[in-house]
């Protein structure tokens, strides 16, 4: 399988520095702290994301990103690359990120494409799941 | 002194094996103007006699590592195409004695696909489910034997496990009930031994660079004594008594030839070998928390072993062991997003099918290549766990069975 260099840099940066490139976890349970995990062991992929954020006047801000990944190499560099996509922003903003903005930044090939839409899933339900605490 | 690791690593081997270079020296000397370059099948002229001497020469090659009698051996472009002739060619001949078949869930795509065309052509199969280790047991041959029973197909090792089947055993009970057997062996050559003369076989297909002779080429074994016919499914010259037409490749078969010589020579040193470089390997992988051999590793061959790395993905631990050539499931089929359909049949969850590696060693690993390969494996495990989410919820004590997941 031809993988781009963006996606192999991307893993491979991921998996040598995890600290890094935030990996790992943060308490759930956390009133600051939303958390998606979306897809299935035996569908080869799954996706933990988690938000810690912090209230400015009337919006939320991403503080911090965690995450963890258990899939193929380009669903490990699109977290990865999603993570990076959300540091700083606020919650209105993270919302807008589509599959398709982690697909150009990767180059992922078609067959790969449920990745990234992976990725868009696991952002949403992190929002949803920080919504649902305010 | 250890010798300098070149990278990557090839592991391999039941992929594909390079050509032994005295097998390249042989196929070169069958191929230009000042080598044996004729037809074997030109009657006329010295060019023709001088290269049929050498097919010749080859057949018994290949007919000495299998025990059987040269006149047994029908040349085919490899496997694949030996079992096709081999399936179809007793299916078709045969077919006023019965219309149904039985073989495995594990077998190569070349016996399951031809196979399924036979379906298509109003055949009825059975296809065998493998005990947990990956056997195809006798009692479920048995039970499996009908009235119109005219062949069993059952591969010798299996290609993604390693692991043996019984040939004397299902031999015996196949000519006991009067029904054909026939034997995928691509795998087996120069790795056991092999012993036709005693063998209850009826027909057998083999490889040639499965044992380090060239692509392209491989053979049918065509029992005589009981005489077993098949239906051509190639036309055209007569060659190989009638059975497959087209020109002999000179060249491949006599790498075929070579290389199955060397394989009868150097058998027994080889194997030691190797099967001490899996031993080593083994000891030190087995330290890993949570790895499961896939395949009863008690009966299964040396050069081959399948292993799965719970909680990491198959996919991207190949990608963390860029420099190791390694292969998740079958070559044929590790383009697709699918686990192995051999893991599968042998019950094992999906996830688990999916985080399997083989590992499959040869004439050309060293002890420098697999610890550096282990070294590798040890630190991507590692590495790859700390990313996964599953591992994660293992640590935690959460059995992932009771997980609801969101399938997608």
């Amino acid at each position: 399988m031809a993988y781009s260099k963006k996606v192999v840099d991307k893993f491979e940066n991921t998996i040598n520095e995890p600290a890094k490139y935030n990996v790992g976890r943060f308490d759930p349970k956390e009133m600051n702290v939303g958390t998606g995990m979306v897809g299935a062991p035996a569908c080869g992929d799954v996706m933990k994301l988690q938000i810690k954020c912090e209230r400015q006047g009337n919006t939320h801000i991403i503080k911090d990103v965690k995450f963890k990944t258990y899939g193929c190499g380009s669903a490990i560099a699109s977290s990865s690359e999603l993570v990076e996509m959300l540091l700083g922003r606020t919650l209105e903003e993270a919302k807008e990120i589509k599959n398709i903005d982690i697909v150009n930044a990767l180059e992922l090939p078609p067959i790969k494409i449920h990745c990234s839409v992976l990725a868009e899933d696991s952002i949403k339900q992190a929002i949803e799941d920080y919504e649902q605490k305010q | 002194m250890s010798t300098p690791i070149n990278l990557p690593i090839y592991l391999d081997y039941a992929s594909t094996t390079p050509v032994d270079p005295r097998v390249a020296q042989k196929i070169c000397d069958h191929l230009t103007i000042d080598g044996n370059f004729g037809n074997p099948a030109s009657r006329s002229h010295k060019f023709g006699w001088k290269a049929e001497e050498a097919v010749e020469e080859a057949r018994s090659h290949v007919a000495n590592l299998v025990g059987c009698d040269p006149r047994e051996i029908v040349w085919t472009s490899g496997a694949t195409e030996a079992n096709n002739l081999a399936i179809k060619g007793i299916a078709n001949f045969y077919q006023s004695k019965g219309k149904h078949i039985i073989t495995s869930k594990i077998e190569h795509k070349a016996v399951l696909d031809t196979c399924r065309q036979l379906e298509r052509e109003g055949f009825e199969v059975t296809y065998l489910e493998p005990t947990e280790g990956g056997i195809i047991t006798i009692d479920s041959i048995q039970e499996a034997i009908r009235e119109d029973t005219v062949l069993i197909s059952i591969m010798h090792i299996n290609n993604e496990l390693g692991t043996i089947n019984d040939l004397q055993g299902i031999g015996t009970l196949a000519r006991e009930k009067g029904i054909f057997f026939h034997v995928d062996a691509a795998q087996s050559t120069g790795k056991v031994e092999i012993n036709l003369a005693e063998l209850p076989v009826d027909l057998m297909s083999f490889s040639a660079h499965k044992t380090y002779g060239p692509k392209g080429i491989g053979a049918l074994y065509v029992s005589r004594k009981p005489r077993v016919r098949i239906e051509a499914q190639m036309h055209g010259g007569g060659h190989e008594r009638g059975m497959r037409s087209g020109t002999l490749p000179t060249h491949q078969i006599v790498g075929m030839g070579e290389a199955f010589r060397i394989a009868k020579e150097e058998m027994l040193q080889d194997t030691k070998r190797i099967e001490s470089l899996h031993d080593r390997f083994y000891e030190s992988v087995s330290k890993i928390e949570e790895i499961y051999v896939n395949g009863d590793i008690s009966k299964k061959v040396g050069n081959i072993l399948n292993i799965s790395f719970a909680y990491v993905e198959g996919e991207s631990l190949i990608m963390a062991l860029k420099d190791i050539a390694v292969s998740s499931g079958s070559a044929c089929t590790s383009a697709s997003l699918e686990p192995s359909y051999v893991l599968r049949a042998l019950g094992r969850k999906d996830e688990l099918a999916s985080s399997s590696i083989r590992f499959s060693f040869g004439r050309f690993t060293t002890e420098e290549d697999v610890d550096y390969t282990l070294s590798l494996i040890n630190h991507a495990v590692e590495r790859l766990r700390e990313l996964s989410p599953l591992w994660e919820m293992y640590l935690d004590g959460i059995d992932l069975d009771t997980v609801d997941w969101q399938t997608h």
